[in-house]
């Protein structure tokens, strides 16, 4: 009762039925309602201020390096600290094929997790699956890092790497790819192990929305006699379409700026070489590396640079990504 | 072969592959644990709580690191924790449908994904730079950004949750909507609010690409968030990489114990939610 008294002393007197909708904050007119409303629409507002002020922070930072290098930046493979010359070229083809690579792996896998949990695993086996996935998405980039080049390289270089140079090596143009010395750590290396973090966030985005698929769809096309696969396939699948597509991008997103795990394991080369099997580098990698090495103001922005076109990239696929799972809840909610 | 039993292979093949694709998405973890605890465990001794982290071929700890990572992560989540509560609040009982609260949200869900590296450079560009050298408080700064998302998030979640019964009940009482929020909404939602926190908490514990040019890191004790300040994630990344076998043990033993914890915490959110729910 007392919170309700003091309640009535901060309306200031105003009789109850004047307070109008105050129930959902629609309009608020005593003092300590605008203050409360203002105090949390700063914070608000701080979110957009921070997204902002790294686009800001970056332009600025990289100002210097793309004034002296104009377009250039972006075609040239040079990257020399010593003679001052930078380009980003090979970083962000190495950013683009590890990604890719994580893509090519994580997809097929993730959407064979999120099937097993929405379609086949018994009711008690669905929560420990699924718990299971996320835990994997809990463990920080850099022991994925530390495990990587310990043991996941090495086992990689005695096992799969000669299979692979062997089996597929001598294939006109792909066996290209798998040339080379089996050392373990390399571009194909940095692109497994990033398909592995981020096969949880596609699984739990592809789960949650072949969870929205309406039971009757399933059901009807179950009675017309199709199988699982056939219901996943021709009906689950194309109703969630756009939600998919959503959830491997929110994966691409996370693919390109992760960088501790790709640190470890690529190799650190500014290099563009055809062979996947050879050591490369990538944006976020490189700034790792190099940024508290920077000692010329050029150096220090060029790498600013990098980060400004690493975080365009992902600004990009990232809205897109959000664009996508808007448009599906949105149809959600003209279902129901 | 007829369409029937063709139909019924392609199915056949079909769920098999999947489950296979399970069977390998956790076959990795279990792995990773594995090689965890087999490298981790062995270096587990009282010395890695007592001692600070020694030169290469010297005995030592971690204990100025993990203290270090404690204080920047309490820092980080004290910072971004109230903020993200705060910007949640907004989202959910004032912008629910306003152009602002939708532009936010969306903004949000961006810096939730957003590179940490990116969040690193940041910092570094808008305080190292300004101030001239590496401290503590950039970490926690950087940290707190990667928190902020995180806890808005779960925040706007958990308070829509409550119904709106309860919301107009106390305002038909005579309570401001500022009261409702804080006296109704905030007690109604407060497990689930401190589930993000949890989870933010659990985030930022393992972060290492924000702290490299933000807190940089230092090999002796120092409690002065001023300066380069001592963490778990830089020190293993430091040691991990170097020759030394020694350093490259105390990197195991600290990633273990940054795993186990971070596992840990990620657990008790999942249950303190469940048993919200139940």
């Amino acid at each position: 009762m007392t919170s309700v008294g003091a309640a009535t002393q901060e309306r200031e007197g105003k009789p109850p039925e004047s307070a109008g909708p105050v129930a959902v904050g629609v309009c608020s007119r005593s003092l300590g309602d605008r203050f409360f409303r203002g105090l949390t629409a700063f914070f608000a507002l701080l979110v957009l201020m921070s997204v902002f002020g790294m686009l800001v922070t970056l332009l600025a930072g990289s100002w210097p390096a793309l004034k002296t290098f104009g377009p250039k930046f972006l075609a040239s493979k040079e990257w020399n600290p010593v003679t001052e010359q930078f380009g980003a070229l090979a970083p962000l083809y190495g950013t683009v094929i590890t990604s890719v690579i994580a893509l090519l792996v994580g997809v097929p896998v993730s959407f064979g997790i999120a099937l097993v949990i929405t379609e086949l695993a018994p009711r008690w086996l669905k929560r420990p699956i699924g718990v299971a996935i996320e835990l994997l998405a809990a463990i920080p980039s850099i022991i994925y890092g530390m495990w990587g080049l310990f043991v996941f390289a090495p086992a990689f270089a005695a096992h799969l790497q000669p299979w692979l140079t062997e089996h597929i090596g001598s294939w006109p143009i792909l066996g290209l790819l798998f040339e080379g010395p089996p050392m373990g750590i390399g571009m194909l290396t940095a692109g497994l192990i990033l398909a592995i973090m981020i096969i949880p966030f596609m699984a739990a985005v592809m789960r949650d929305v072949f969870e929205t698929v309406p039971a009757s769809l399933r059901e009807s096309a179950y009675a017309l006699g199709c199988t699982t696969w056939e219901v996943v396939w021709r009906v689950i699948l194309p109703y969630t379409r756009v939600g998919v597509i959503g959830g491997i991008m929110l994966g691409l997103g996370r693919a390109l700026g992760e960088t501790m795990a790709v640190t470890f394991v690529i190799g650190n080369a500014h290099d563009i070489h055809l062979s996947l099997f050879m050591p490369g580098n990538t944006i976020s990698s490189t700034l790792a590396n190099e940024f508290t090495e920077a000692v010329t103001p050029l150096y220090t922005s060029s790498l600013l640079a990098l980060g400004l076109v690493l975080f365009v990239l992902t600004l990009i696929v990232l809205i897109i990504s959000r664009l996508m799972l808007m448009k599906m809840r949105a149809r959600e909610g003209e279902r129901t | 072969m007829s369409l029937y039993a063709r139909r019924r292979a392609v199915n056949w093949i079909g769920l098999s592959l999947s489950i296979l694709a399970t069977l390998f998405g956790l076959f990795w973890l279990f792995w990773l644990l594995w090689t965890l605890f087999g490298n981790g465990l062995r270096w587990i001794a009282p010395r890695l709580f007592l001692e600070s982290t020694p030169p290469p071929g010297a005995n030592g700890g971690l204990a100025n690191t993990i203290v270090g990572s404690v204080i920047l992560t309490i820092a980080g989540v004290g910072m971004g924790a109230p903020a993200g509560i705060l910007a949640g609040t907004y989202l959910a009982e004032f912008g629910r449908t306003s152009r602002l609260g939708a532009v936010v949200r969306f903004v949000n869900d961006i810096l939730l994904s957003a590179p940490s590296i990116i969040i690193g450079v940041f910092v570094y560009g808008l305080i190292v730079l300004r101030t001239g050298h590496f401290s503590g408080w950039a970490g926690a700064v950087a940290l707190a950004l990667i928190v902020l998302p995180v806890v808005v998030r779960t925040t706007e979640n958990m308070m829509r949750l409550v119904p709106d019964g309860l919301r107009e009940a106390a305002a038909a009482l005579g309570a401001p909507s500022w009261k409702v929020t804080i006296v109704i909404v905030y007690r109604s939602a407060l497990p689930g609010i401190a589930t993000g926190v949890l989870l933010g908490m659990a985030r930022v514990s393992g972060e290492t690409a924000p702290l490299l040019f933000t807190a940089l890191n230092n090999q002796f004790w120092s409690t002065d968030m001023s300066r380069p300040f001592p963490n778990l994630p830089a020190v293993i990344f430091q040691f991990a990489m170097s020759p030394y076998e020694d350093w490259q043990h105390l990197a195991w033993a600290g990633a273990l114990l940054i795993t186990v914890t971070i596992l840990v915490i990620n657990i008790a959110a999942r249950m303190l939610l469940k048993r919200t729910r139940s």
